[in-house]
């Protein structure tokens, strides 16, 4: 039901992005949710946990800043993440210009310590239309892996966002 | 942070321990901020009602980070977050501020959850919950699933 020049980007590559975890980062972020766990605060507090050191809240990794994000220097911009580009410009074309977030499911493996490198590489896992209240809307599923500098799997995301 | 938990001391519809929260239109912007997403759609009006929303609404993202303290809080330090999962169902509007600091009357947001299975998978003591983001009138706006890995007191 839904026409090629959508479909067709099922299966294909949306962009690897390589980001590193910095303690002030990851306080900025707990200080948005208010939330004051001393794992993401305090440095000594944390050497003595069994993590020895601050760590990133498991969904940090997800944010907008380091998943798919084109840098101003063109170095993220590459031929994958444009076909993530390339699709919400064909969801335009075909009527579907408004966007919303419509959840995500995680698989955590492995601890984010502040000064790691993560790896991110994004999947466009599945495109699926649907009949809803308001119309037609779209489901697009977005799979993302996270290694990180180890090589060590730290999670895997699956996001869905609704076009409209 | 709290007494740790473990894995003997819940059963099946254990409760998780609420946690309150209040959105504002100023946490909006410091989550914008913090996490990179600047869709308009979260602070400007005329570009939330021509999206279909009225106002600005509360990232989903946000409420799922809600969630995900709702579960780091309860488990513990020694505890650990396996799975996780929600979904943005219905819209959340922030309050806006009155002073600097201080918020308007409003809504308060109550992330809750319960235990809806207890079992050992390889030799990891897990428990799944349901949770969910409620809104003042008590609608789940935002529910979701999440598993945990707790320690034992063996």
């Amino acid at each position: 039901m839904l026409p090629e020049e959508i479909t067709q980007f099922i299966g294909k590559e949306a962009g690897t992005s390589i980001f590193e975890v910095e303690r002030e980062t990851i306080r900025r972020f707990a200080d948005a949710v208010d939330d004051s766990n001393p794992l993401y605060w305090d440095e000594e507090y944390a050497k003595k946990s069994r993590y020895g050191s601050i760590i990133a809240p498991p969904g940090f990794i997800s944010s907008p800043w380091f998943s798919g994000r084109p840098t101003k220097w063109g170095k993220k911009s590459t031929s994958s993440s444009e076909a993530r580009g390339d699709l919400i410009l064909a969801l335009a074309k075909a009527g579907f210009w408004r966007a919303l977030d419509g959840g995500i499911e995680y698989e955590f493996s492995c601890p984010v310590r502040a000064g790691d490198t993560i790896t991110a590489s994004s999947r466009i896992k599945d495109i699926i239309g649907r009949e809803g209240r308001t119309g037609k809307m779209v489901f697009l599923i977005r799979e993302t892996t996270y290694t990180n500098q180890n090589g060590e799997a730290v999670a895997k995301a699956r996001q869905t966002s609704i076009h409209r | 942070m709290a007494k740790q938990l473990y894995w003997e001391d819940v059963e099946i519809d254990s409760k998780v321990t609420t946690l309150p929260k209040v959105a504002t239109s100023q946490m909006l912007v410091k989550w914008a901020g913090a996490s990179g997403d600047f869709n308009p759609l979260h602070y400007d009006n005329s570009f939330a009602e021509s999206q279909g929303v009225g106002k600005p609404i509360v990232h989903g993202a946000l409420k799922r980070q809600w969630l995900i303290q709702l579960m780091t809080d309860w488990i513990g330090e020694e505890g650990t977050l396996k799975k996780f999962s929600c979904q943005y169902r219905s819209m959340d509007y922030p309050r806006t501020m009155k002073t600097m600091t201080e918020p308007q009357e409003g809504g308060t947001w109550y992330c809750k959850g319960k235990v809806t299975k207890k079992y050992v998978e390889g030799d990891e003591h897990c428990v799944d919950c349901i949770i969910r983001v409620e809104n003042e009138k008590g609608e789940a706006t935002t529910p979701g699933r999440a598993t945990v890995i707790l320690p034992t007191r063996g």
